[in-house]
C-alpha cells in the first residue's frame, strides 16, 4: 500500500478541481470523520456511564458478596465472577484444541476441490454468524435435555465451545496462512514427514496468531448472556465446584439485575458490568500484546 | 545409519521414483483425527437443525404451517392460545431497520475513511478502538440501551405515554451502533482488496479523492460491501439481549418505533428460560420460531458468503 503517495495525487488533482461539485471534497472528508467519530463517542459514552452509574457498589463487597435479588444493599456478585471464569477455563478447553486441529487440516490437508472439504469451510463461515441464541436453543435441546447435561457448568462450556469453534477455527486458519510456502518446502526437503512439518515449523510459527484469535474467541464466548438464559442458568448464590455444578455467570447476573426496577440493582447491574469490561479489557490486552510482541516478518 | 541411507538410495534408484515404500500408520491416524475435528463444525449444523426441525414438525402437527406465517396475534401462552408470529416478525423488522439505517451508512462511511482517507497512524489507532465496540457484550449494551438513550429519547421527544419505557427506536439505535465495526471491517477488506492501479487511473483522469472513492473504489468493492451490509442485517435480526432489554416483551403488532415491542429472538430467550417442560406447546413453540430465525439467518448467511466469493475471484 502506498498510502502517503495516494494522498499526493488526490490534493494535487483537487486543486485543479473547479467549485460546484455537489459535494466538496472538504466536506466530504468531515462527513467520512464523522460517521467514525459516531461509534468512538458511543463508546467513550458507554464506558463513562456505566463505571458512573456502577460507582456507588464498585467496592470489595461485589466480589465477597453472593448475589442477591432482595437485599441490594448487601448483594456482590462472586458466585456470577467464579461462574464466568470456571466457563472460561472449561470452553477454551474444548474449543481451541478442535479449533486448531480444524485449522490445520482445512490449511495443510485438505484438498479444497474435493466436495467434503468445500463444505466444510462454508459450512464453518456460516456457522460464525448463527444466532448465539439458536446455539442456546441447540445447548438446551441436546446437550442439557438430551445427553442429559442439565444446566451445568459442562453444558453451558459446551454450548459456548460450539458457539466460538467457528470464529477460533478462521482465526487459526489465518495465522497458519501467514507462514511462507518455503519453510514448509524446506522442511520436507530435509526428509521431515507432513505432520513433523507441521508440528515442528508450521505450528510453533503460528502460535502468536492462533493465541490471538483465541483470547478474542473467548472474550466473545463469556460476554455473552442469550445462550446461558436459554439453558436455564439463573440465580445462585454459590459458587461452581465441578463440571457438573449449576451456575451462574456475570452476563446473565447483569440481565437480572438489569430486569429489576429499583435503582440499586441498577446500580448493581452497571458495576457488575465494570467486571466484566474490565475482564474482556484485560483479555483484549493480552491478546493485542501477544500480536504485537511475537509478530514475525518473513 | 549410513547403510540404512544406501539402502534407501538404492531403493528409491531401483524403483526408479522417491516415494516412501513403507505406509505410514502414524500419519494417517493424525490426518484422520484432524478431519474429526473440522467435522465437528458440520456435525454442530446437523444438530442445531436436528434440534429444531422435530419439535418444530410436532408444532405444525397441532398448529398449521398457514395460520403461524400470516397470523396476527401472537398469545401462545394464554387461553384460547393464537399462533400467528407476524407481530414478531414485525417487531423483528423494524428495529433491524432503525439498526440498518444507523449501522449501514456510518459503517460505510468509517470504512471508506479507514480505507482511503486516514493517515496510517489514525488508521491504527481507530481500528482496534472500534474492535473493543465489537466486543462489548450486548447485555451491557441492553442496559445502556435501557437505562440511558431511553431516558435521553423520552427527553427529545415528549408525547402523551410515548416513547414507552420498552421502545423498538432505543434498542434500535444502540444496536445500529454495535452493528458498525461489523458493517465497517468487511467493507474495508473489500475496498483494501481493489487494486491501486484502479485508483491510480483514476487519479491520472484528474479525480480528486471523493470520487476515486465514491466512483471507482466503492463500485470496485460493491459485492463485498453488500456481504459486509448483509451480515449486518443479518446480525440485527438474531442479535438477543438487547432487544430482551429494552425493547420490550409483549407482542405489539405497530409500525411506531416509540411503542414497545417483541421480536423473535426476545421471544425465545423469555420464553425458553430452561424450565420449561419438553413436550408443552411453549417449548415447542420456542422451536418454531427459532426454526424460523434459523432460516432468515442461514439464507442471508449465504448470500453474504457468495458475494465476498465473487470479489475475492475478481481481486485476489
Amino acid at each position: 500500500m502506498s498510502a502517503p503517495t495516494l494522498t499526493r495525487y488526490g490534493e494535487r488533482a483537487s486543486l485543479t478541481q473547479s467549485g460546484g461539485e455537489p459535494v466538496p471534497e472538504k466536506l466530504f472528508r468531515w462527513m467520512l470523520i464523522a460517521c467514525t467519530a459516531v461509534g468512538v463517542i458511543t463508546l467513550v459514552v458507554l464506558l463513562t456511564y456505566t463505571v458512573y452509574k456502577g460507582w456507588p457498589k464498585l467496592n470489595a463487597q461485589l466480589v465477597t458478596n453472593m448475589p442477591s435479588q432482595v437485599s441490594p444493599n448487601t448483594a456482590g456478585a462472586q458466585s456470577a465472577i467464579m461462574g464466568t471464569l470456571w466457563l472460561m477455563v472449561f470452553t477454551a478447553l474444548w474449543t481451541i484444541p478442535t479449533g486448531i486441529a480444524a485449522a490445520i487440516y482445512l490449511e495443510e490437508y485438505a484438498n479444497p476441490e474435493r466436495r467434503i472439504n468445500r463444505i466444510i469451510e462454508i459450512n464453518i463461515m456460516n456457522l460464525a454468524a448463527v444466532p448465539s441464541i439458536i446455539f442456546g436453543i441447540l445447548g438446551l435441546a441436546f446437550i442439557s435435555r438430551t445427553l442429559g447435561f442439565g444446566p451445568t457448568i459442562l453444558t453451558g462450556s459446551l454450548t459456548l465451545a460450539l458457539l466460538v469453534l467457528p470464529t477460533v477455527i478462521i482465526a487459526s486458519r489465518e495465522a497458519i496462512r501467514a507462514v511462507p510456502q518455503s519453510i514448509r518446502s524446506g522442511s520436507l526437503a530435509l526428509g521431515a514427514t507432513k505432520w513433523q512439518t507441521v508440528a515442528r515449523q508450521v505450528l510453533p510459527s503460528a502460535v502468536p496468531g492462533m493465541a490471538t484469535g483465541s483470547i478474542l474467541a473467548l472474550s466473545r464466548a463469556i460476554g455473552e448472556a442469550a445462550p446461558l438464559l436459554m439453558l436455564g442458568v439463573g440465580f445462585v448464590r454459590f459458587n461452581p465446584d465441578g463440571l457438573m455444578s449449576s451456575f451462574t455467570a456475570l452476563p446473565v447476573q447483569i440481565f437480572q439485575w438489569t430486569t429489576e426496577s429499583q435503582t440499586q440493582f441498577k446500580e448493581l447491574a452497571a458495576a457488575a458490568s465494570v467486571i466484566l469490561l474490565v475482564l474482556l479489557l484485560a483479555m483484549n490486552s493480552v491478546a493485542i500484546y501477544i500480536r504485537n510482541k511475537t509478530q514475525k516478518r518473513w | 545409519m549410513t547403510q540404512l541411507i544406501d539402502k534407501r538410495a538404492a531403493a528409491a534408484g531401483t524403483s526408479g521414483f522417491l516415494r516412501q515404500q513403507r505406509p505410514r500408520h502414524g500419519e494417517r491416524a493424525i490426518q484422520v483425527a484432524l478431519l474429526a475435528a473440522a467435522l465437528v463444525a458440520v456435525a454442530t449444523t446437523v444438530a442445531i437443525v436436528i434440534a429444531l426441525l422435530i419439535p418444530t414438525l410436532e408444532f405444525f402437527s397441532v398448529v398449521s404451517p398457514v395460520e403461524f406465517l400470516t397470523g396476527t396475534t401472537w398469545t401462545p401462552l394464554f387461553e384460547p392460545p393464537s399462533f400467528g408470529v407476524v407481530p414478531l416478525v414485525v417487531g423483528t423488522l423494524v428495529i433491524t431497520v432503525i439498526a440498518s439505517v444507523v449501522a449501514l451508512p456510518l459503517g460505510l462511511g468509517a470504512a471508506i475513511y479507514l480505507s482511503e482517507y486516514a493517515p496510517e497512524r489514525v488508521r491504527r489507532s481507530l481500528k482496534p478502538t472500534l474492535e473493543v465496540l465489537a466486543g462489548i457484550p450486548t447485555v451491557v449494551y441492553g442496559f445502556f440501551a435501557l437505562t440511558f438513550i431511553t431516558p435521553v429519547i423520552q427527553a427529545i421527544v415528549p408525547g402523551d405515554g410515548l416513547p414507552s419505557v420498552f421502545n423498538a427506536l432505543s434498542a434500535g439505535l444502540v444496536m445500529g451502533v454495535m452493528i458498525i465495526p461489523t458493517v465497517a471491517s468487511l467493507s474495508e477488506d473489500a475496498m483494501a482488496a481493489v487494486p491501486n492501479t484502479l485508483r491510480q487511473g483514476a487519479f491520472a483522469l484528474g479525480s480528486n479523492k471523493r470520487q476515486v472513492s465514491t466512483r471507482v473504489v466503492v463500485p470496485a468493492a460493491l459485492s463485498g460491501i453488500a456481504a459486509a451490509f448483509i451480515l449486518g442485517i443479518s446480525r440485527a435480526i438474531g442479535e438477543t439481549m438487547i432487544v430482551t432489554i429494552a425493547a420490550g416483551l409483549q407482542p405489539n403488532l405497530t409500525l411506531n418505533p416509540l411503542k414497545f415491542m417483541e421480536t423473535m429472538t426476545a421471544f425465545i430467550a423469555s420464553t425458553g428460560q430452561g424450565d420449561v417442560p419438553t413436550g408443552s406447546i411453549e417449548y415447542k413453540t420456542v422451536f418454531a420460531v427459532g426454526m424460523l430465525l434459523f432460516i432468515i439467518t442461514f439464507v442471508m448467511n449465504m448470500a453474504s458468503i457468495r458475494l465476498v466469493r465473487k470479489y475475492r475471484e475478481v481481486y485476489e
